[in-house]
């Protein structure tokens, strides 16, 4: 394949129309770890498409691969073999600088323990992101979409667990990505702040248009989703499509 | 052998106490291609000089308690009639002054130098040991809910720290005895010791052990607190973030000033003010250790190229077995080859002022000396007044005396005068305690007029194989120094032996300036690896994650730097003070050159330190990184 596809300006040149749709398209996606009899296949060939600007959760036992794939897809990992597409573009044979900068412009993460810098305030994490990115939001406007306009000027050490967490999606949303990978999000927070976790991730999704792609062990969070896509032993075993999803703060668990 | 060249036949190779250090007459460095120390039967060498029955030599042994002044002042006063040239005490001759000046200098090292390396040593096992319990806090945990006393688990870090001691300490014999070895064979050599057995001495090991343990007890111990403190509860529930409420808020114009990843840097480092305080000042005092060495070096070579150069110019020094009349300056001027001559009278002398006194020499030169002169303070050659005499400044320094002060000398030669002199200047020493008088002045005290102990002599180098032939052929010529074999001499007493020390410090600045920054740089990477990962997966590239990590580094080091430049001023002196003696003096010199190779040093060791941490940040597996609980 040669080079990855770039331009000046460090974002991804798109081979394909932006009208195509399809935010990720992967084809034979396979993950091993280790070789020989001690290898471990936590991607057996996965064959998806990812339509843009929806909300996406990812359903599956834990090493079902639902989160390796969640890695692939977000440039922190490399696929064994197979291929991935971000609108067009191949990932798996990005050199390191080019996953590096794919990750700068066009992903956000939020992780299950927040990975926050804790030597950096809310509005300083924050800006953290929006001091590399493109076109950022308003570090403050970023904050006050997650509702933490008023804990601005706090330390980590000084925000509880779904405070901390709403920090990352503030942090993850104001580049203005293109994709929200969000990896077990509400798995360290009690049922409600998690539900104001999920609300905060719907609200992105529906008011920035980017595609959000969430991995969790809480089948309950389906409900939520566009797209509901369950895995097991390294395979998708169904894709859901869901009509009608229903509001964050409607769900049980 | 008294003007007449005689055949010996060599009966064996002996070792005398009193010639361990044994340097030509006049001289103050050994060089045994050009000297040594003869045995031979007492009758047969008086026959030789046909003077039966005659002794020019003493020693005596006194009974235990007896006051050697005393006996001092007896024996002068019984020698005095026969031309005695005063006694003096073993702590006055001079190759036992040289062997207990290199103990007394072995003895303050192996206090000084110990101390300081196992501060380090508890330093570093303090940070080791403290990121290794937080890192450890849910097994801590786990092992608390389990049952385990906190006693318990403490116990199990207090052995690891132990094992880590004991381990070092036992090393630390190993290393002794090797190097107790070596330097033994280093100083038998030297001083051409017959042996010198190195004794394995239970008592240093027991001690060196028992500091160990308890230095790394101290580093330690504290961090055991960490222990004792921590609930299961707590334990095992993910550690809150670190607090950095009160570490610096940076408002203001530090707002638009700082981007987040300075912030960072700093914040962590006004977070934890005494480990980076700690760092600092470790960083800070090996430099200056080096610093010190390097400034010293340039002083011993300073002392040496200028002592060559500027004060003694001459090709060739001379000594007359005796005192001959002038004219043999003319002889020596019609050798072939010598391009100039310049007389000198010396006489052994003791110098007096009130109850300071100095056994040394005074040196007669001509008004205008060419070939050996004395130098002021600005380096430029002073002239040799008929007036007084001219003082190194070691030794108006020791006697306590200042131009326009007299002073007392008391000549050991000839007539052995007893002259009053006013104290004309001060000229700048650098080896051995001159004191210089105007050749006809010190010849008019002796009543000797027209007598020259030796000359200095330029001579053309082509022709330096026949001069030397000539003049080793003079049977009135005790001695022929030649300039470059004496300055090859001289920097071999000043490289080895307590001049060696230097290179040992500089390995130990070495060593200490190295271990402090890469694991200033290792525990700030363990600490921070979660924070990096998050960094890289935002989409920092390696290079910014690792201006977080390394930045830190930077400051720590560049706080360090000038605080070393000012130790290490301060520390010079110091060493060229304790290096100065009577005999030869190292200036405190500032030499630009020793603080940049000191800095130069310091940010290598900062390089390197940060080139192993950044090969694993770029190396990080982001994923396993980013999900750890921290």
């Amino acid at each position: 394949m040669g080079r990855p596809p770039v331009r000046q300006g460090g974002t991804l040149r798109l081979v394909t129309p932006a009208s195509d749709g399809a935010a990720f398209a992967t084809q034979g996606l396979t993950k091993t770890y280790g070789a020989g009899p001690a290898a471990v296949h936590a991607l057996r060939g996965v064959d998806l498409d990812v339509p843009r600007g929806e909300m996406v959760v990812l359903l599956g036992p834990s090493g079902s691969g639902k989160s390796t794939l969640l890695n692939i897809l977000g440039g922190l990992d490399r696929a064994t073999a197979g291929s991935a597409r971000f609108r067009g573009a191949e990932l798996t044979t990005m050199s390191d600088a080019a996953l590096t900068r794919y990750r700068r412009h066009h992903v956000g993460f939020v992780f299950q323990f927040y990975n926050l810098m804790p030597s950096l305030t809310a509005r300083e994490n924050v800006e953290l992101v929006t001091e590399i990115a493109d076109d950022p939001l308003d570090p403050a406007e970023a904050l006050a979409l997650v509702g933490l306009e008023s804990r601005l000027d706090h330390f980590p050490a000084q925000l509880s667990g779904g405070e901390q967490q709403r920090v990352a999606i503030a942090r993850a949303v104001a580049k203005r990505p293109e994709v929200l990978f969000c990896d077990e999000p509400t798995g360290a927070l009690d049922s409600t702040t998690g539900r104001a976790v999920l609300r905060v991730l719907q609200d992105v999704n529906r008011e920035t248009g980017a595609t959000v792609m969430i991995v969790t062990h809480a089948a309950a969070t389906a409900a939520m989703a566009h797209r509901v896509i369950h895995f097991a032993d390294g395979r998708i075993r169904e894709v859901a499509v869901n009509a009608a999803p229903a509001p964050a703060e409607t769900i049980e668990w | 052998m008294n003007g007449a060249r005689r055949d010996f036949r060599i009966a064996g190779l002996v070792e005398a106490p009193e010639f361990l250090f044994s340097a030509p007459p006049g001289e103050l460095m050994p060089d045994d291609s050009r000297f040594a120390v003869i045995w031979m039967n007492h009758s047969a060498l008086a026959a030789a000089y046909d003077m039966d029955g005659a002794f020019n030599e003493a020693l005596l042994s006194l009974t235990r308690g007896a006051e050697t002044q005393a006996v001092l002042r007896a024996a002068d006063r019984i020698l005095e009639p026969y031309g005695g040239l005063g006694a003096y005490g073993l702590k006055d001759q001079i190759s036992n002054r040289f062997i207990t000046e290199e103990i007394a200098g072995l003895v303050v090292t192996s206090r000084v130098v110990p101390p300081v390396f196992l501060a380090v040593a508890a330093f570093l096992l303090n940070i080791v040991v403290s990121r290794m319990i937080r890192a450890e806090r849910e097994q801590i945990g786990l092992l608390k809910a389990f049952g385990y006393t906190s006693f318990e688990v403490g116990l199990h870090y207090f052995k690891f720290i132990m094992a880590i001691a004991v381990g070092g300490a036992m090393l630390g014999c190993l290393f002794g005895v090797i190097g107790g070895r070596s330097l033994a064979t280093v100083y038998q050599i030297y001083y051409k010791f017959p042996f010198l057995v190195f004794r394995v001495d239970p008592a240093a090991f027991v001690t060196g052990v028992a500091a160990s343990v308890l230095a790394a007890a101290a580093g330690g111990i504290l961090v055991l607190r960490g222990v004792f403190t921590l609930t299961p509860a707590v334990a095992m529930r993910a550690a809150a973030p670190a607090d950095y409420s009160r570490a610096a808020a940076m408002g203001g114009i530090l707002r638009t000033l700082l981007d987040q990843p300075s912030r960072m840097v700093l914040r962590r480092i006004a977070r934890e003010p005494l480990r980076t305080l700690l760092a600092v000042i470790g960083i800070a005092a090996g430099m200056a250790i080096s610093v010190a060495m390097v400034n010293v070096t340039a002083a011993f070579d300073i002392t040496v190229e200028r002592n060559f150069t500027l004060v003694d110019r001459s090709d060739v020094t001379l000594a007359f077995i005796e005192p001959l009349p002038d004219r043999v300056i003319h002889d020596l001027r019609r050798i072939a080859g010598v391009i100039e001559v310049e007389p000198f009278r010396s006489v052994p002398a003791v110098l007096r002022n009130g109850p300071q006194s100095y056994r040394g020499g005074i040196s007669g030169l001509v008004a205008e000396p060419r070939l050996n002169r004395a130098v002021g303070a600005d380096l430029a050659p002073l002239p040799i007044r008929e007036d007084g005499v001219l003082l190194g400044s070691a030794l108006a320094e020791l006697l306590g005396v200042a131009p326009g002060d007299r002073l007392e000398i008391e000549v050991r030669e000839g007539r052995r005068p007893v002259i009053e002199v006013t104290v004309a200047g001060v000229a700048e020493t650098l080896i051995g305690s001159p004191a210089y008088m105007r050749i006809e002045a010190l010849n008019r005290a002796l009543k000797e007029p027209g007598r020259v102990s030796g000359a200095w002599l330029r001579i053309d180098a082509a022709q330096s194989g026949e001069i030397f032939r000539k003049l080793r052929g003079m049977p009135a010529v005790a001695g022929v120094t030649v300039a470059t074999e004496a300055r090859a001499a001289l920097e071999k007493v000043m490289d080895s032996g307590a001049g060696a020390v230097r290179y040992l410090m500089t390995a130990i600045a070495a060593v200490i300036t190295f271990g402090i920054v890469y694991n200033s740089a290792r525990i700030a990477f363990a600490e921070r690896a979660r924070d990096l990962a998050s960094l890289r997966a935002i989409g920092f590239t390696r290079a910014e994650a690792a201006f977080v990590l390394l930045g830190e580094l930077a400051v720590i080091i560049l706080l360090a730097l000038p605080i070393g430049a000012v130790l290490g001023y301060f520390m010079g002196e110091a060493v060229s003070a304790g290096f100065s003696t009577d005999l030869y003096r190292v200036p405190a010199l500032f030499v630009p050159e020793g603080y940049g190779a000191a800095a130069a040093a310091v940010l290598l060791a900062g390089m390197v330190s940060g080139w192993l941490v950044k090969r694993d940040v770029d190396r990080l597996d982001l994923v396993a990184t980013l999900k750890a609980r921290e």
